[in-house]
């Protein structure tokens, strides 16, 4: 009895400490191919063959005491960031199928989101600068250069923008931007990412379908409905 | 034994006894630790392999020599090997593996199979050799043990490692193995790994003899597992024997050195034996050697009347 009363409270004890480590850092960049953090925490078998794979030594293998979970692979984009081998050696490499076997194409893979500071972004400042979108492996696509408007002034100004379908997180912008501390960083894309919902009909848009509108539904005792949105406002003049 | 301190203590078999005594020469010595010699080689050679490979990019023919860590490596680009306990909890974690890995945990549960289980704990892992400079410094300071701890914890710490795979959906050894966190960091950079080997090392030296491998370590109790079927075994010639004790004395999992159970079976049948040969090399009798499990099965008839003989010359004694 006493024996399983330690096993239980050793397998608490146990399980409250795995519980904090798998969550120990969502933040973290992982390798092309990387599944979402809890199905990847799970299928790393901790060897580091990705890591011995990179040719560009991007990928760390997170020691004990690191914000990052134990023993999994990861990359700070600041230092190196991931150069998208065409090859894919890391995902190649990885024995247990973390890091997904299906994924041919390195543009496809999402190892997070570039996001700009625009406070601390030199182009949106007002200065010429764009590097992000120079250095950028999938040219024009991920980050575009657009016009915005001056304050005061007859010039434009030239200011990066990232876009979410096309950005692969690989992190060469966040390590080639001039400033300080870089204002353009790879983020997990959940913590920044928002969702408008599928309610929105945005009906400008050439590509939103054409849905049934919404309809008061019939009354009890059979008299009819009051009109309801374009059928309302084209009351008497069709 | 009714012995008095005049007259030469007799074994059960009618025999003097005689306790170990290290020769004085060189070669004698080497002799006596060359089971040791030659763990330290595979243990030491076995993370060179790695460290080599992943540091200074050793290759044979191309091919880099052994990537990756002991919970799943490639063997010259082509032969995958993993860990089988740490496949077997992400298994449990229900989640689907490529091929690649569990071929690799086949590969190596075959060749443990075959080599005699625990022959990991001493002859592999790294741990071991962390565990055995704590207890040949326990035995220099003679430290005694805090308290008893039975060595079955090691098969409740097996079976919850593999319920918390389930319940929390990571391999819950795994995340907190040293043995994985000292090799991995030895390999991929130092992180605050050394705490845990470190406790592993004071535990061993002051708490328990032999605490981690002998009573906790779930990968022992996983290999251990195989020990029972293994081919490798160590021999045991019974009618030599006479009880000194010798053996006994240095072997790190002294439970499965049953005379009873080793004169029947004439060999060493716990899978706990970790194979490591302190015992060889210290019998004064050359009773105990490394062998195969069915060299020993003609004999068993004659094993089992030398082992009641013992048993009876051991009541005379009494």
């Amino acid at each position: 009895m006493q024996g399983v009363s330690l096993a239980v409270t050793g397998g608490l004890v146990w399980s409250y400490l795995l519980q904090q480590q798998a969550h120990a850092a969502p933040h973290a960049i992982r390798p092309p191919g990387a599944f979402d953090e809890s199905d990847f925490n799970a299928k790393c078998i901790k060897c580091g063959q990705c890591v011995r794979d990179c040719p560009y030594d991007t990928l760390k293998l997170a020691p004990a005491g690191d914000t990052v979970a134990i023993g999994t692979p990861y990359f700070i984009p600041r230092e190196v960031p991931c150069y998208m081998c065409e090859d894919i050696p890391c995902v190649k490499a990885c024995p247990t199928g973390a890091l997904d076997h299906s994924l041919e194409n390195i543009n496809d893979s999402r190892m997070g989101l570039a996001v700009i500071d625009i406070e601390s972004c030199l182009s949106w400042i007002g200065l010429r600068c764009e590097i992000c979108h120079r250095v950028c492996p999938v040219q024009n696509k991920a980050i575009t250069v657009e016009h915005h408007p001056r304050k005061l002034s007859k010039h434009a100004m030239f200011v990066p923008l990232v876009h979410s379908d096309q950005c692969t997180g690989c992190g060469v912008c966040e390590k080639a931007c001039p400033t300080e501390i870089a204002a353009i960083r790879v983020v997990q894309p959940e913590l920044v990412q928002g969702k408008i919902g599928e309610h929105y009909r945005l009906g400008w848009k050439i590509d939103t379908p054409i849905t049934q509108d919404f309809k008061v539904p019939k009354r009890k005792d059979g008299k009819s409905a009051p009109a309801t949105g374009l059928d309302y406002l084209n009351q008497g003049e069709l | 034994m009714a012995t008095d301190n005049n007259t030469v203590k007799l074994g059960p078999n009618g025999k003097p006894v005689r306790p170990f005594v290290m020769p004085s020469s060189f070669g004698g010595k080497l002799k006596v630790w060359r089971f040791i010699i030659y763990r330290r080689l595979v243990q030491l050679s076995t993370l060179l392999l790695f460290l080599g490979t992943a540091h200074w990019g050793w290759t044979i023919a191309g091919e880099p020599i052994l990537t990756g860590n002991l919970s799943s490596s490639t063997l010259l680009g082509v032969i995958p090997l993993a860990d089988p306990f740490a496949v077997l909890q992400i298994f449990l974690t229900q989640h689907v593996l490529e091929q690649e890995v569990i071929i690799g945990a086949v590969i190596v549960l075959s060749i443990y199979a075959l080599l005699g289980g625990r022959v990991w704990c001493s002859w592999v892992c790294p741990i071991n050799m962390v565990a055995d400079l704590a207890a040949w410094l326990r035995r220099k300071l003679s430290i005694k043990d805090c308290f008893i701890l039975t060595r079955h914890v090691r098969q409740t710490v097996l079976v919850l490692s593999l319920i918390l795979s389930v319940i929390t959906g990571v391999a819950a050894f795994e995340w907190v193995s040293p043995i994985s966190m000292f090799h991995r960091e030895l390999i991929f950079g130092i992180g605050m790994g050394w705490m845990a080997i470190f406790g592993v090392f004071i535990f061993d030296l002051f708490v328990l003899r032999d605490g981690w491998c002998g009573h906790l370590c779930p990968l022992g109790a996983f290999y251990g597992l195989l020990g029972k079927v293994a081919p490798i075994r160590i021999l045991f010639d019974a009618p030599t024997c006479t009880h000194c004790g010798e053996c006994v004395r240095v072997c790190p999992e002294s439970k499965v050195l049953n005379f009873k159970k080793a004169a029947e079976a004439g060999m060493i049948v716990s899978g706990d034996c970790t194979n490591c040969g302190r015992c060889i090399t210290v019998c004064p009798e050359d009773t105990l050697c490394f062998g195969l499990r069915w060299q020993n099965s003609g004999q068993s008839g004659t094993s089992n009347e030398s082992s009641l003989k013992l048993e009876s010359n051991h009541r005379r004694a009494v």
